[in-house]
């Protein structure tokens, strides 16, 4: 990329001559990174050579890389610091590609560091060979193949600047093993300028003004937030701008703390298994202001149903092709969600209408009728344990203030709905994607970001098995996690769908010949646990919080044939909600897929 | 609708890729596209014909505009420009053929620019649709083959792209 990088000498330190691999290390520290996730081979041992040899930041050696970048990942979620993983050539590299393609899906800023076979060798189906820049090109922010030592250190620059900047995202930076043996100058650039690449911070102040105009003239109002909330670090001024409103907020999967949620204000998740009136809500209101959230498949359910409601819609988000992109939207404002937010406080400040009181209450009352619905009710039994009890005990022992990450599936659903998350980043899971197996490998970047936090990873069987090598790491590391496994002997989601939409036939979604988990933790080093009797639950929890220095692997044997309610069915819209307490086959036909 | 959309990159290595890929990975129709270095070589700028609707035209602009390589993006059509492509056209020129193509050929201002036994090759510059007219005049049998540029594009008067 050429020619505007500003390079004038006053931003460079002092030069000297280093090999590729120890301006990698360089960068990195310049970076001020904390932890590299990263497994070692072929391509990148002159850089794993140059990391022995520097103790700045900390190499967490993963089992398998993919949880190196789910690692890193999570770090960023929890931190709001870019992520860095390392592997090597081919293998390695492929094998980083499900955590990359997650972390873009979810928008997390990663800069992924994959060795490649020499530049001469390119091309020659050498030995670990794999075109990493065309395999990720798809999944990735930006990616670069280093083709000269003297290109290492801006590249790296610039790796960290677009990863972070705007929408955020993950960057690769593939580097052929004789550019890393190869000697240049080193010089890190304090500021990068791209002409290619200039993000929108600050919103169009006119659209500002009109979207609080609007805001006050509303009658039945309604905030809708997502993960862009969460990146963007504006839940402070989100919050500040509902209190002046006295508006109902939702947040979306991703977008969960982002509004805290015992507040009375908040009326659930919303989405395809949000709560009746928060789904309600966002279909009835007059106005809606959607903040760095995407109106996806998932939240909006079927946009024509969606949209044969008029409303009109506010939408602040930092990437343009976001805004109209599945919903048309009525006032769009390209910018930094906080910046945007808090410029809308401060006009609110300058003003002196409110909104109108009366309507204000009448849709609130509305609201409340809909809550009294209590779709998030359900049975308690006294010899089966629910997963959903699971859930709020879990959120009742750690006094909310856990980082929890999930895998993907029921358990995750019931995780988004039972924990109610107050803070912004202690939620942690793979909403876009949709990554069965990132709890564990997510649970060991928040801990290492935090090592005195409590951590708690909600899984499923299904998706522990997908990761479950990292029980070793967790023991190299002495990385305190919590595991707790929702163990219904299914792929539950899978197994719920099957019941809805395909007449009870379920096909593969069986978890046969499961390992006895209390021993197999045990062989990894660390405390394994099994809770048969919904008696036991929140004495058990009790006890595997107290080892403050020990993973505690707890295996609750949960009752089978639960599902996750209220569901809007693939295709539907988002008032066509199946309640728990209604036969789901009844409502729901037999279109879905995926 | 028919839009033309030109745009300026970053001359790097896999640039192309990343705009074709772009346009598979979103299921956007690319009917042609041209590329070429500029008089800045740190530059290259492509021409894009693509259809949709007006909110499918916005989305692949503002995709393009999202790629870290693109510098600048103009949807043509939004003002006035000129589109021109170059065809190269051969075709059978045997017996009473070789004087029709020939008059065809002056008709659409075309050149013929190789003469063989059997045969004659016709250059021919215009709007995609004048070169499919052209095509449309000739007889199928006579085509022996054909290869078009795709469109380049070029706003009117003041409309420039420029860095």
């Amino acid at each position: 990329m050429a020619s505007e990088i500003r390079m004038d000498d006053s931003s460079y330190q002092k030069t000297e001559q280093l090999t590729g691999a120890e301006i990698i290390m360089r960068c990195l520290h310049e970076e001020n990174v904390e932890f590299v996730f990263g497994y070692p081979g072929g391509a990148v041992l002159h850089i794993y050579d140059a990391l022995f040899k520097q103790n700045k930041f900390k190499h967490i050696l993963v089992r398998h890389e993919q949880a190196a970048v789910h690692a890193a990942d999570a770090y960023s979620r929890a931190t709001g610091r870019v992520g860095v993983a390392l592997v090597t050539s081919g293998p390695g590299a492929t094998n980083a590609v499900t955590g990359i393609a997650t972390a873009y899906m979810d928008s997390i800023p990663l800069v992924v560091i994959s060795g490649q076979v020499p530049t001469a060798a390119i091309g020659m189906d050498a030995f670990q060979e794999v075109d990493m820049v065309g395999v990720t090109r798809p999944c990735v922010k930006h990616n670069f193949l280093v083709k000269d030592a003297r290109d290492l250190a801006t590249t790296m620059k610039k790796a960290f600047y677009i990863a972070a900047s705007g929408r955020p995202g993950p960057v690769v930076v593939d580097v052929p093993k004789d550019i890393t043996a190869d000697i240049a100058e080193f010089a890190y650039p304090k500021t990068i300028e791209m002409r290619s690449y200039t993000p929108v911070l600050k919103g169009h102040s006119g659209q500002i003004k009109k979207a609080v105009k609007l805001l006050l003239e509303a009658k039945r109002p309604m905030i809708y937030t997502g993960g862009g909330l969460v990146l963007g670090d504006a839940a402070p001024e989100l919050v500040k701008l509902a209190k002046t409103l006295g508006f109902p907020v939702t947040n979306t999967l991703m977008g969960l703390g982002g509004y805290p949620a015992t507040d009375p204000q908040y009326v659930g998740m919303l989405g395809m298994h949000g709560t009746y009136e928060a789904n309600n809500a966002m279909q009835n209101c007059d106005v809606l202001l959607a903040v760095g959230a995407r109106f996806d498949d998932r939240v909006v359910g079927n946009p024509d149903h969606f949209l044969s409601v008029p409303r009109t819609i506010i939408h602040i988000d930092v990437d343009p092709s976001s805004i109209s992109k599945r919903v048309k939207v009525d006032v769009p404002i390209v910018g930094h969600v906080q910046s945007v937010v808090a410029e809308m406080n401060e006009l609110l400040a300058a003003e002196t209408k409110r909104p109108d009181a009366n309507a204000l209450k009448q849709w609130w009352a509305q609201i409340d009728q809909w809550r009294s619905k209590k779709t998030a009710d359900y049975r308690l039994d006294k010899d089966i344990i629910k997963p959903q009890q699971v859930i709020e005990k879990l959120w009742q022992v750690t006094k909310g203030d856990a980082f929890v990450t999930s895998d993907v599936g029921q358990h995750q659903m019931w995780a988004a709905q039972y924990y109610k998350f107050d803070k912004p980043r202690r939620w942690i899971n793979s909403g876009g994607l949709g990554t069965m197996g990132v709890g564990l490998p997510y649970a060991m970047g928040c801990q290492l970001a935090f090592p005195d936090a409590q951590v708690a990873c909600v899984t499923g069987e299904g998706s522990i098995q997908m990761n479950i090598q990292e029980l070793s790491t967790c023991k190299q590391f002495n990385l305190p996690i919590k595991i707790i496994l929702l163990n219904n002997r299914y792929l539950g989601m899978v197994r719920q769908w099957q019941e809805f939409f395909y007449n009870n036939r379920y096909s593969e979604s069986y978890m046969e010949s499961l390992p006895d988990f209390v021993k197999m933790a045990e062989s990894y080093g660390h405390v394994g646990m099994n809770i048969e009797r919904p008696e036991d639950v929140e004495g058990s929890l009790h006890e595997a919080f107290a080892m403050k220095d020990r993973l505690v692997f707890m295996n609750f044997v949960t009752d089978q044939k639960e599902n996750v309610f209220p569901m809007v069915p693939n295709g539907k819209g988002l008032s066509e909600m199946i309640l728990g307490d209604e036969p789901g086959a009844d409502a729901a036909q037999s279109e879905g897929e995926g | 609708m028919k839009h033309i959309i030109s745009l300026l990159m970053e001359n790097e290595a896999g640039a192309l890729s990343r705009v074709a890929g772009l346009f598979s990975a979103r299921g956007y129709n690319i009917e042609s596209l041209t590329v070429a270095p500029t008089e800045d070589e740190t530059l290259s700028r492509m021409t894009i014909v693509t259809s949709g609707s007006d909110d499918v035209i916005e989305q692949i602009i503002k995709q393009l505009n999202k790629l870290v390589d693109v510098v600048k993006v103009l949807d043509l059509n939004d003002g006035r420009f000129i589109e021109r492509e170059l065809m190269l056209v051969k075709v059978k020129a045997t017996g009473p053929l070789r004087e029709e193509m020939k008059r065809i050929s002056d008709i659409f201002r075309g050149r013929i620019i190789d003469v063989a036994d059997g045969s004659y090759t016709i250059e021919l510059t215009g709007s995609g649709s004048k070169l499919d007219a052209f095509l449309e005049a000739l007889d199928r049998t006579v085509i022996l083959e054909t290869v078009r540029t795709g469109a380049s594009g070029i706003g009117r008067g003041d409309r420039i792209l420029k860095v």
